[in-house]
């Protein structure tokens, strides 16, 4: 599940590596057409702009922690479900910033990514008929002394692997069917790997989530295969169908074989 | 742990970087005889210190990236320069401004942190001036400084050309001393608070702190370390002995520990918003356009860090 991903990924660095001295073409819909065809396999994508949004601020305030939302809107009485999906910043060196597969019920995931430069930013939704819909955005980085890369090298090591889940509890009357959203924290430096260490010139070695899943009960809700353009401490908000299960539980595994994990008893709705 | 910098043993070394120095300084001059510089406009802020103080805007080919307050101090062996500024024209233009006070060499060339303002002018410098920068300098500029060269290329344009990264050779881990003769600097490496590699430099002759950004007046404060650890790094900056500080942004001098009440409200109101909206589920993208609202009438370039701030310190609270 996990693996082809994870390829596309390292295809994708290698591409843009080799093709970054020769002048790249200034359409950016053809860079755009380029990763689209790599990462889905050729597949055709259908305007999705009546079924899906894609929500980031005009300027990239942080260049290391850009929030950025993702919404399955489909029409009253569209039978179809959301099944997965990726997002993708065109100009950054690995430009697949992560694919998310969802649970039933799973309308919403907001998270927070690295912006390198200008670019556009484009989400992909898989729904539960098979078929690709694409929208997009662009993004201006901002200049100022941001930097898409992690900040506290310390602080990083001694908290590698903690997790955080919080749940957003809504005090309205809603039935406890109604949708919820939670929010599940990762502390990792997720190092792009496109960094020189400084004494050696050789590159500091990949070193990200690659994984990151969570169950209600039994019940996989969200499963992120992420690339090199999440932000450090990995932090992804999601909405959700309450199932009546007493627990979540979540697993990360990185790019050096560590495996992360918590549970958490589900909280009452007020 | 105080250390104490030996010049004696780097004189072998120096006489080589020196050699290759003079042909490396020979080419620069020849490239640019035909422009004369003028020398950076400066301040004495107490004995054998000067500074020029950077204008409060954004770095731009028009402004030569000098936003950032830069100084240097002359003792009897010799000139310690304290950053370098935002281009390689600055950093000669405030070569130019040294020369009109001292000729005696160059000896160190101190960057209190990795940001573009302050180090973009160290081609300016050559060897044997020896280059000093905190324990995390290093790896600040040799990961951030291919970026920053790509990302103010739009307002920097070709000032760029002959932008060099040079980190030091000569790294801080807690304290050190530099003898300038008949004045002694005292450097000091601080947690992650404005950025993740600040250094403070202090003449005790003088009492006169160079406190680098952290230390801002007028500039609104930037975050790009860690909003906790400048608190902390606030109270224990209060403690320093020092008379009057060189802010990194701001006027060129400012009375001590008077000058860091402004940035200290700023930063407790940023965190205190930050906490709150934490608390009440608010999602980063619109805490960050709600966090320290109240302080905007109080600094120039708010709308242009405020969100940014807003940001760096709601992601670093959330961990609390």
């Amino acid at each position: 599940m996990c693996a082809r991903p994870v390829i596309v990924m390292a295809f994708a660095v290698a591409m843009s590596w080799s093709s970054a001295q020769p002048a790249l073409p200034a359409d950016s819909n053809d860079s755009w057409r380029e990763i689209a065809n790599n990462v889905f396999n050729g597949r055709p994508l259908a305007d999705g702009s009546q079924l899906i949004t894609l929500e980031m601020a005009e300027r990239a305030e942080d260049a290391a922690i850009v929030p950025v939302t993702m919404r399955a809107n489909l029409p009253a009485g569209d039978t179809r479900t959301l099944r997965s999906l990726t997002l993708v910043i065109d100009e950054n060196p690995s430009p697949v910033a992560a694919t998310f597969n969802v649970g039933p019920g799973v309308a919403m995931i907001s998270t927070r990514v690295r912006v390198n430069s200008n670019t556009k930013v484009h989400a992909v939704a898989e729904l539960s008929d098979a078929k690709l819909y694409e929208v997009d955005t662009y993004v201006k980085a901002s200049g100022g002394c941001s930097a898409p890369m992690a900040n506290n090298a310390e602080d990083a090591a001694a908290r590698l692997g903690q997790m955080r889940f919080r749940q957003f509890i809504k005090t309205t009357t809603a039935p406890a069917s109604a949708p919820r959203e939670a929010q599940i924290m990762i502390h990792h430096p997720n190092n792009s790997g496109l960094q020189r260490d400084q004494v050696s010139l050789l590159y500091i070695p990949l070193f990200i989530v690659r994984q990151l899943r969570v169950w209600q009960g039994d019940q996989l809700v969200l499963e992120m295969d992420g690339g090199i353009s999440i932000s450090e401490n990995p932090n992804i908000r999601f909405s959700y169908l309450p199932n009546g299960a007493s627990m979540f539980r979540a697993e990360a595994v990185d790019t050096e074989g560590h495996v992360f994990w918590g549970e958490w008893p589900v909280e009452p709705t007020m | 742990m105080r250390a104490h910098y030996e010049a004696v043993p780097l004189r072998s070394a120096a006489l080589i970087t020196l050699l290759v120095g003079l042909l490396l300084s020979r080419t620069a001059t020849l490239t640019h005889s035909q422009e004369v510089l003028k020398p950076l406009s400066i301040d004495q802020v107490g004995s054998g210190i000067y500074v020029h103080s950077g204008e409060i805007a954004l770095m731009s080919g028009a402004n030569d990236g000098a936003i950032a307050n830069v100084g240097f101090v002359v003792g009897a062996k010799g000139v310690a320069v304290i950053d370098t500024g935002g281009s390689v024209r600055e950093g000669r233009r405030l070569l130019s401004a040294i020369r009109q006070i001292t000729d005696e060499p160059v000896l160190y060339v101190i960057n209190t942190h990795a940001h573009p303002d302050h180090v973009f002018g160290n081609a300016a410098f050559l060897p044997p001036a020896v280059f000093v920068g905190s324990h995390n300098l290093p790896r600040q500029v040799m990961e951030r400084g291919p970026y920053y060269l790509k990302s103010f290329r739009p307002a920097m344009g070709s000032l760029l050309d002959e932008v060099r990264i040079l980190p030091p050779s000569v790294t801080v881990d807690d304290e050190l001393q530099l003898d300038l003769g008949d004045r002694m600097l005292t450097l000091r490496a601080w947690r992650a608070s404005h950025s993740d590699s600040d250094l403070t430099v202090f003449d005790e002759r003088t009492g006169i702190l160079f406190a680098g950004d952290l230390v801002f007046l007028r500039h609104i404060p930037v975050l790009d370390g860690s909003i906790r650890g400048w608190l902390k790094t606030i109270n224990e900056l209060a403690r320093l002995p020092a008379k009057s500080v060189v802010p990194g942004h701001g006027p060129p001098s400012a009375p001590w520990p008077a000058a860091l009440d402004p940035e200290k409200t700023y930063l407790e109101r940023l965190q205190s918003d930050c906490r709150d909206l934490i608390k009440r589920g608010v999602p980063i993208a619109a805490a960050s356009e709600l966090a320290a609202a109240s302080e905007k009438s109080h600094w120039d370039l708010f709308n242009e860090y405020n969100a940014r701030n807003a940001t760096a310190a709601f992601s670093e609270l959330e961990w609390e």
